[in-house]
């Protein structure tokens, strides 16, 4: 498959280090000038722009928080005047205020660069006929993956979001070969597509780019054989651009992070030190190039790790494990630590469920009440009573195995869970 | 080839230099733009070892020369063709040339130098007209023709050019340029410092943008030139907008 910029995707490490050196000076001297929270910032911390000297020495810089961004709302952290940003985004606000996303020219060009980096990874040529069923909007990821898609030459269809059908009747006519979207929509659209009784040999699908999730390794292999493509991952972030941060290549092993304009930390979520290579950690990137909204040490509260060992892809690019939680996505039950995705992973191992659950959490008295909710599959549904319960006690034990306490499983029949937004996994209906 | 880390130096007590940070790649013509008093002049003599390194570290082909004294600079192959010719005016156009070639080893000397005479001479017909004229009586032009002669009779591995245009009528400068492009086609790699924004834009692989003793930006001349403030500040474009 084809690398977009060899230039910047296979340089030899020390210059790439010297490169990211001399730009995270420009970047940290340009937002001390340009940017009033960065200027208090140094100040108050007793820091001059010019002691950021090497790489390290971005740990002396406080962290920036998605707070400090609702604080600015609407322009408050922007490093250029408005009439020099072109394009404005904002990214959902589940709590508070959205935070809003600017972009020049330049960053324009620039996303555009990273998303067609990202699709060639993926193997997206200007062949290819792209349909993103992204949502259309403030949204970052639909855009972002537009013009990307238009920079690499492909034939571009703005599908957006929502009206299933025609999405596949699209997928029929025009011919699409790669689909570009949540992925679990794109489950929603296998499923539909089944519905319709229309076949993946039938559509000329070749190639999936999926991201704005986390989705598991077994998603991965059910929307591929539902859809008879490839599915790549990809991690990108609004208020650091959107799309186009990170993106796996051919040999799928953790998402090439785009070194030459962002640099990535991994820390420890409660106490901000930094974690080593291959310890997993809170995400704090640093953009070195963007004007309209440079963001530096940025917490993404996502969990990952990194690796700087060269892949057989030939890009010398740190790789990013693939992010399956955030830091927010830790619930605490009884005590115990447990992450949504953990209840996941059991679920991809028993036969007869589908990869769709719900966690409804309750206080009765003063213990914490965890029940699991699981979908199962449209086959198991018509067993024996007998075969459910077994099915049912079977989840139970490997959830107490996997978990260290025992939950209520409930099993529910397919297609009656609510699907999209991820956050709707876990339903917290207790009060302090 | 050439790579400056956070570089810190001044005149006294004066830090002309605020941590600069760039590199110039083996055949790159890298620009450095900004105002003046930005500290473009300071990086290249630092660079040619004429300031003392106060932190940072300047390195050639991988090996630091933030220490070393600048004949041995020379030696190396990092010539200096510094702001206003300097030149020596009673001399001839000649032994102005000559003295480029003072730190050659001996041995090397007397028909290797014919022949890179030959070759500069060849580069500037001009001078091989004017070669026994005292330099003083030439044009600024002419003078500047001599000034990058006499770098590269030091046959340079890495040349540095402190405002070539600068006094020189338009229709010179251009010509000025255009050598300077030629030189980078034949594989000189060129670290150049210029006022004339615009002309250095046009020649360059990749240019900074020095502001107060820091690089601001950095980038391909589309990049650059694309960049509002380098715009407004640096190249005369927008004053309309700013004053709306």
């Amino acid at each position: 498959m084809a690398i977009w910029s060899p230039v910047y995707e296979c340089m030899p490490r020390p210059e790439l280090a010297q490169l990211q050196l001399e730009r995270l000076q420009a970047a940290v001297n340009r937002g001390y000038k340009n940017v009033a929270f960065y200027h208090r910032l140094f100040q108050t911390t007793g820091l001059a722009p010019e002691d950021i000297q090497a790489r390290e020495d971005l740990q002396s810089i406080p962290f920036t928080t998605k707070t400090d961004l609702r604080d600015a709302y609407p322009y408050g952290m922007f490093g250029v005047p408005l009439r020099e940003v072109v394009r404005l985004h904002a990214s959902t606000g589940t709590t508070g205020k959205p935070t809003v996303c600017g972009y020049t020219h330049t960053d324009l060009r620039n996303w555009s660069e990273l998303v067609a980096r990202m699709l060639a990874g993926g193997g997206v040529t200007k062949d290819d006929v792209v349909q993103i069923f992204f949502n259309y909007g403030l949204f970052t990821g639909a855009f972002g993956v537009h013009y990307g898609a238009e920079q690499i030459g492909a034939s571009v269809i703005p599908a957006s979001s929502g009206a299933t059908r025609r999405q596949v009747v699209l997928m029929q006519d025009f011919r699409t070969t790669v689909l570009v979207g949540n992925p679990s929509y794109a489950l929603h659209l296998a499923e539909v597509m089944e519905e319709m009784g229309v076949g993946p040999a039938s559509l000329a699908l070749r190639t999936g780019i999926f991201g704005g999730e986390p989705w598991s390794e077994r998603m991965r292999s059910e929307i591929e054989s539902r859809l008879h493509l490839t599915a790549f991952d990809n991690y990108g972030i609004s208020e650091v651009i959107g799309p186009g941060v990170a993106f796996e290549c051919e040999h799928k092993q953790g998402l090439h992070l785009n070194e030459d304009h962002f640099l990535a930390e991994i820390v420890d979520p409660e106490t901000g030190a930094p974690r080593e290579p291959g310890e997993t950690g809170e995400l704090v990137l640093t953009t070195l190039t963007k004007e309209a909204l440079p963001l530096l040490r940025y917490r993404t509260r996502d969990l990952t790790s990194i690796s700087y060992e060269p892949c057989p892809c030939g890009r010398t690019t740190a790789r990013l494990a693939r992010i399956m939680n955030r830091c927010d996505d830790m619930i605490i039950v009884r005590g115990v630590n447990i992450f949504p995705s953990q209840v996941e992973a059991v679920l991809a191992e028993v036969e007869g469920v589908q990869p769709q659950y719900q966690i409804i959490l309750e206080r009765e008295g003063a213990l914490d009440q965890m029940e699991v909710l699981v979908e199962v599959s449209p086959q198991a549904m018509v067993d024996t009573a007998a075969a459910l319960l077994s099915l049912q006690r079977e989840i139970t034990t490997r959830l107490h195995a996997a978990l260290g306490l025992t939950p209520k499983v409930r099993l529910v029949e397919a297609r009656t869970l609510e699907r999209g937004e991820r956050s709707n996994r876990v339903v917290d209906r207790r009060t302090i | 080839m050439l790579t400056v880390t956070s570089l810190v130096t001044g005149y006294g007590k004066v830090q002309a230099l605020r941590g600069v940070s760039l590199h110039v790649s083996k055949g790159e013509l890298v620009a450095l733009i900004g105002a003046n008093g930005a500290g473009k002049t300071t990086i290249l003599n630092a660079i040619s070892g004429l300031l003392p390194v106060r932190r940072g570290d300047i390195l050639l082909e991988g090996r630091s020369i933030s220490r070393s004294a600048p004949h041995r600079i020379v030696q190396q192959g990092v010539v200096q063709v510094p702001e206003g010719r300097q030149l020596f005016p009673d001399m001839s156009v000649r032994d102005n040339l000559l003295l480029g070639s003072y730190r050659w080893p001996q041995a090397q000397k007397r028909r290797a130098l014919r022949e890179e005479l030959d070759r500069v001479l060849a580069m500037f017909p001009i001078l091989g007209e004017r070669a026994r004229q005292a330099a003083g009586t030439l044009s600024g032009g002419e003078q500047q023709m001599v000034a990058i002669g006499r770098a590269l009779m030091a046959r340079p591995r890495v040349l540095l050019l402190d405002e070539p245009s600068m006094g020189l009528a338009p229709m010179v400068a251009r010509q000025i340029f255009d050598t300077i492009r030629g030189l980078c086609k034949q594989g000189l790699t060129i670290l150049l410092v210029e006022q004339n924004a615009r002309a250095a834009l046009r020649l360059c692989d990749r240019g900074y943008v020095l502001e107060t003793g820091r690089v601001v930006l950095e980038g391909t001349p589309e990049q650059l030139e694309r960049n509002r403030e380098v715009q407004r500040a640096y190249l005369g474009k927008g004053y309309k907008e700013v004053w709306e």
